[in-house]
């Protein structure tokens, strides 16, 4: 009887301690949320392009083949660190990367298209296409919470993956060549 | 007496005063036309969570993205969208903890019934404890025996 008394407490404790392993082992990465769209259709958009802004791209213009999506800024150091990594991996011409000029920041229309424009000529181009989302409000239309960040869709226009941050080769491979190569179905 | 009213009518006016001030700079500058409309705006935009700062609606936020949020909210609301249309937007983009409040499901059933359970177990916990101590103070109420007194 009395033993028993003890042992409630102490059951209680051993419980509560099992529920927080639990918690802590499969809690995603904290401070990153994971996207609700993989599995769904990247979102719509019309966008003009950053070198010729009367020229406008829509997600019907990329549809059929696969292709990364990767949100940047020239305001953004993080995407500054990445871009030599994203010059790296363009190369291997493995799939087009769509950049999407994010919120540049400037006071006029023409200054802000400089801005992208010259830090592309600066570090170089890595993108088949740049598209310039100036107020931003395609970012939110993808769940974007932070540059940089990079999204994969396949050819029925679905996202399948996303990366918040900054990429790298493994990732890259990994994630984004893996699953274009041969193993579409894999997520 | 009547001036210690008064004095103390200072008193709760300027607490008032401080108590309201950080509304006065209000980050969000913006109202909309339709009275309605905006105290829907103002009841969203502190229900929707700003993902890129910790603990603050995008209400509260300066954050740019916070700007773009409620800009996107408001849009919504003159476009004729329902609450509800505007909340299932901004979770199927950033998930269930974009709200404060998040929804009452199967999922999240413990998160909002725990609370309540454990209020009930540590009740239930001390009204026992009390009742035995209460019960050892009786006991020794009891007169000595007799062999005590001898």
């Amino acid at each position: 009887m009395k033993i028993g008394k003890f042992l409630i407490p102490l059951g209680a404790f051993v419980l509560l301690a099992i529920v927080l392993a639990i918690g802590i082992k499969h809690s995603p990465e904290k401070g990153v949320i994971a996207s609700p769209f993989i599995g769904k259709a990247a979102p719509q958009f019309s966008l003009p392009d950053l070198s010729q802004p009367t020229k406008s791209i829509t997600t019907a213009d990329l549809k059929g083949r696969w292709y990364a999506v990767n949100f940047f800024g020239s305001w953004c150091y993080a995407c500054r660190q990445e871009h030599p990594t994203l010059m790296e991996v363009s190369r291997s011409r493995v799939l087009p990367i769509i950049g999407f000029d994010w919120k540049e920041q400037a006071d006029s229309a023409n200054e802000q298209d400089d801005l992208g424009r010259a830090f592309l000529n600066q570090l170089g181009n890595p993108y088949t296409l740049v598209l310039a989302d100036r107020d931003g409000r395609t970012a939110i239309n993808y769940g974007v919470t932070g540059a940089p960040e990079t999204y994969l869709v396949n050819p029925e226009g679905v996202i399948v993956y996303k990366l918040t941050g900054q990429i790298t080769k493994e990732i890259w491979e990994k994630e984004f060549v893996a699953r274009v190569q041969g193993k579409p179905d894999k997520s | 007496m009547v001036g210690q009213a008064v004095n103390r009518a200072r008193v709760v006016l300027l607490v008032l005063l401080l108590a309201t001030s950080p509304c006065a700079l209000a980050v969000d500058s913006v109202t909309l036309a339709d009275p309605a409309q905006q105290a829907r705006y103002l009841a969203l935009t502190h229900e929707i969570r700003c993902v890129v700062c910790q603990g603050e609606s995008i209400a509260d936020s300066n954050a740019d993205l916070a700007a773009d949020f409620r800009r996107q909210v408001r849009e919504m609301l003159i476009a004729g969208k329902s609450d509800q249309e505007v909340r299932d937007y901004m979770v199927a983009r950033y998930g269930e903890s974009i709200l404060y409040k998040p929804p009452f499901n199967v999922r999240t059933a413990w998160l909002w019934l725990a609370p309540g359970i454990l209020l009930i177990v540590g009740a239930i916990v001390a009204v026992r404890i009390q009742r035995q101590r209460a019960a050892l103070v009786d006991q020794d109420n009891e007169p000595l025996e007799e062999d005590v007194r001898s």
